[in-house]
């Protein structure tokens, strides 16, 4: 039950993975589509907490290409814009695939919907 | 029987009995509601009622995720229990739900969550598992609370119940978060009962004014809620009487039991003096 809006939020955390690891690369992923209540509220105030162009990037592979290149602004978007934005983020859902990441090429197997993020021992990051 | 954190690691000890057993327990699930209810009081969400981006820590099978649900915040949960979270896709919680050890940090982008909550998950981090330094309790902390306040907004606040072995462990939990950046501190609800004492660790990003444990003393609290200090004072004066016990072997009971041995014809039974019964002087 990865949604998009998780995906883009997600970075990869490994030990000396601090740069190019956003956003995590999909692959041989499978969606499913469920119902989630709408709330503009929300929505106004998340879109600037997006990474837009990952966002895009990320719907497309998906099969998703509702949204504009260039990211809404929260104030003027129009209703439709935040539908089609409340359908990508909260309902498109993954199920199967993995999330590779682009730096270290680690992958986080994703499977029933759960994405395994755990770690081994020598990729933990120093504190 | 000993805490559950010192019997087995969290994945293993919440295997697939335990798993189930803990989530259709009607206590453990009304003490988890009210511990949820009372983590987002603390939390002080804008009273507005937006929806807000929470993150549920050691969500487990989504016990606290359904009151999240309910009241329509959206949510991302993550524990290292895998039959935990397979109950949680079974009860169909709304969150994403993802397998993460929250000792080994988060990987969220900063600044983008409203707020944090946990129920009854940091005291698992205070225990060893392997020798490695690198997943020693104080390491694991600190990656936890770094990790934490990066992906939480100014300001936002992240309350975090837990059970507490000492005073020792408070101390260690508090200033690893103090050190990863975080204001705020300890909120203890109903101190002065063993049982429904609750810690709450109350961190803040950005300055904001703290929160008040609750109080329950002296009969005054009212409603459900107490429910668990209701009968602390009867519990404390049971526990009085038993510890100041009567000496019953007193020179009474020394002269009855020695008549029952002569009447019984049994031989060298001492004879009955004024010494009976009395206290030998201190040796020094």
């Amino acid at each position: 039950m990865v949604r998009l809006l998780t995906h883009n939020l997600l970075a990869c955390h490994a030990r000396n993975c601090t740069s190019n690891n956003f956003p995590l690369e999909l692959r041989d992923v499978s969606v499913a589509l469920r119902e989630a209540d709408y709330s503009e509220d929300f929505l106004r105030g998340f879109i600037p907490r997006l990474e837009w162009p990952a966002l895009v990037q990320a719907a497309k592979q998906l099969g998703e290409d509702s949204l504009p290149e260039e990211p809404l602004d929260p104030a003027t978007a129009t209703e439709e814009q935040l539908k089609a934005l409340h359908h990508v983020l909260l309902e498109v859902h993954i199920e199967e695939g993995s999330m590779v990441c682009p730096g270290c090429q680690h992958v986080y197997p994703i499977s029933n919907g759960i994405p395994n993020m755990l770690l081994a021992e020598h990729e933990l990051a120093r504190s | 029987m000993s805490r559950p954190e010192l019997q087995a690691p969290p994945e293993i000890y919440y295997g697939d009995s335990v798993a189930k057993k803990y989530t259709t327990n009607t206590r453990v699930q009304r003490i988890q509601a009210e511990m949820t209810n009372r983590a987002l009081e603390l939390l002080a969400l804008p009273p507005d009622g937006a929806p807000s981006l929470l993150l549920d820590i050691g969500c487990g099978s989504g016990l606290s995720g359904e009151i999240l649900d309910e009241l329509g915040h959206i949510w991302v949960g993550m524990d290292v229990a895998p039959s935990m979270l397979e109950i949680a896709l079974e009860r169909e919680v709304e969150g994403d739900l993802f397998l993460h050890d929250i000792g080994q940090g988060f990987g969220f982008r900063p600044g983008t969550f409203d707020g944090a909550i946990s129920i009854s998950v940091i005291q698992w981090l205070l225990n060893a598992e392997t020798s490695s330094p690198l997943s020693a309790p104080p390491a694991r902390l600190s990656r936890f609370f770094r990790t934490l306040h990066a992906l939480l907004r100014n300001p936002s606040r992240a309350v975090l119940q837990f059970y507490p072995s000492s005073d020792d462990q408070i101390a260690l939990v508090t200033s690893a978060a103090r050190k990863a950046g975080f204001g705020g501190g300890v909120v203890v609800d109903f101190p002065n009962s063993k049982k429904a004492r609750k810690v709450f660790l109350c961190l803040m990003v950005g300055e904001q004014s703290m929160p008040k444990g609750k109080d329950g003393v002296e009969g005054e609290i009212a409603d459900e809620e107490a429910a668990d200090a209701r009968f602390e004072k009867r519990r404390q004066r049971l526990k009085e009487r038993k510890g100041k016990k009567r000496n019953i072997k007193d020179r009474d009971w020394i002269i009855k039991k020695k008549e029952k041995y002569r009447t019984k014809g049994k031989e060298g039974v001492p004879r009955d003096s004024k010494y009976t019964g009395r206290k030998r002087k201190a040796a020094f």
